[in-house]
């Protein structure tokens, strides 16, 4: 009972505090079930972004049902999916009140403006300790650290996006998939 | 507009909308942005019932609001279109697809990330969604310099530095930019009075 009530909180927060959609729940979601709550790894969260990027429907929405089944089962994953979406049910409607009341809120755009580069830094912050994640795993910071096969695969990948402009979908694809060979080719079969 | 949203018997009405919302969520990767023109191309070109100019403002207010996207635009487009039962059933049919998708990866999550094989394919990944991250910050954060604001700049290092280097909690940067934001709207105002007078 504790363990739902905690995941509605959580979630809730993450829905409230959420703002500019795509990534901006990425930062939130971390702080929530990595920093304050020990429900996932780094490296489990990073794959739990890996899993939403591969699939449709909102980061929030995947990551609320994935921590939620395996934190609580399907009523955990019900309880933070709908404590994700509760704080859009009461403001949105809200929102959209005033909006056709007045048609336009010059306000808003305001507040806007101040949250968007905010919002960009915080995506960033959680970028970087994803690539954390790659290049050093769980071990320590240290040059003599650093999984060159993970970082070879991040450049290209990198470069792929940024001036090739592949699909994402597909440079992930291929980084499995480089990532399963290049290891193989390196250390031969898992034992 | 409204006359194709009334001609429609309200059971049918509710099914449409659950299925439409059900079928965009389903087909939709890569987030909020992307489900609103297929929304658009759904309820405004298709079924009629929001005119085009409409449907500009609902994706404006979806990306305002706080939450998925996606989830905000299901919820004023069924508000629109049949009250708060229409807004219950969007939102319904927005999140299944997601729900049940990730209910059957995450039970099969432990099985399979324990597999060898599976386990260095995923650490692939892991080094792909890390370069899509930041190529996607890379991006916005041109955005925001080209914006040519010194506000905009100061809060995006002071932002960043926070998170990065201070561990500060993410909820209490949020609420502090917000905060500058409304800071903003005051000094601007003033500046408005002092002009009138």
């Amino acid at each position: 009972m504790m363990t739902l009530l905690e995941l509605f909180w959580s979630f809730l927060q993450v829905g409230l505090f959420s703002i500019g959609g795509g990534y901006a729940a990425m930062p939130l979601i971390q702080a929530q079930v990595v920093e304050q709550h020990p429900w996932l790894t780094m490296s489990e969260f990073t794959d739990l972004i890996t899993i939403a990027e591969m699939t449709p429907g909102p980061i929030a929405i995947n990551s609320a049902t994935f921590v939620g089944i395996r934190i609580a089962g399907l009523g955990g994953a019900v309880v933070a999916t709908f404590g994700c979406i509760l704080p859009s049910l009461l403001i949105v409607s809200i929102l959209a009140k005033i909006y056709y009341k007045y048609k336009g809120a010059k306000g808003l755009d305001t507040v806007l403006s101040c949250l968007r580069p905010a919002v960009v830094a915080l995506i960033a912050g959680a970028g970087l300790s994803i690539l954390g994640t790659v290049l050093f795993g769980e071990s320590a910071v240290a040059l003599q650290n650093v999984d060159l096969v993970g970082a070879g695969l991040f450049v290209a990948a990198f470069f792929a996006l940024r001036k090739l402009k592949w699909n994402p979908i597909l440079v992930m694809s291929l980084c499995g998939v480089a990532g399963l060979g290049i290891n193989l080719l390196l250390h031969g079969l898992p034992a | 507009m409204t006359q194709e949203i009334a001609q429609t018997p309200k059971r049918k009405l509710l099914w449409q909308l659950f299925s439409s919302t059900f079928y965009i969520s389903m087909f939709t990767f890569g987030g909020g942005f992307v489900i609103i023109t297929f929304m658009k191309r759904k309820f405004v070109d298709t079924l009629h019932w929001i005119d085009e100019k409409e449907m500009l403002d609902l994706a404006a207010l979806a990306q305002s609001s706080p939450g998925a996207i996606a989830v905000n635009a299901a919820i004023l487009v069924g508000w629109r279109v049949c009250g708060a039962l229409g807004m219950a059933v969007a939102v319904v049919g927005t999140i299944l697809p997601p729900m049940i998708i990730l209910s059957v990866i995450s039970l099969f999550y432990a099985a399979f990330a324990t597999n060898p094989y599976v386990a260095l394919v995923l650490r692939g990944m892991q080094a792909g969604v890390a370069a899509v991250i930041l190529d996607v910050v890379c991006s916005l954060g041109a955005g925001v310099i080209k914006e040519r604001s010194a506000l905009s700049i100061v809060l995006m290092i002071a932002a960043f530095l926070a998170t990065f280097v201070l561990d500060v909690n993410v909820v209490y940067i949020i609420l502090a930019a917000a905060l500058v934001g409304v800071g903003k709207i005051l000094v601007l105002r003033r500046a408005r009075k002092e002009g009138a007078k």
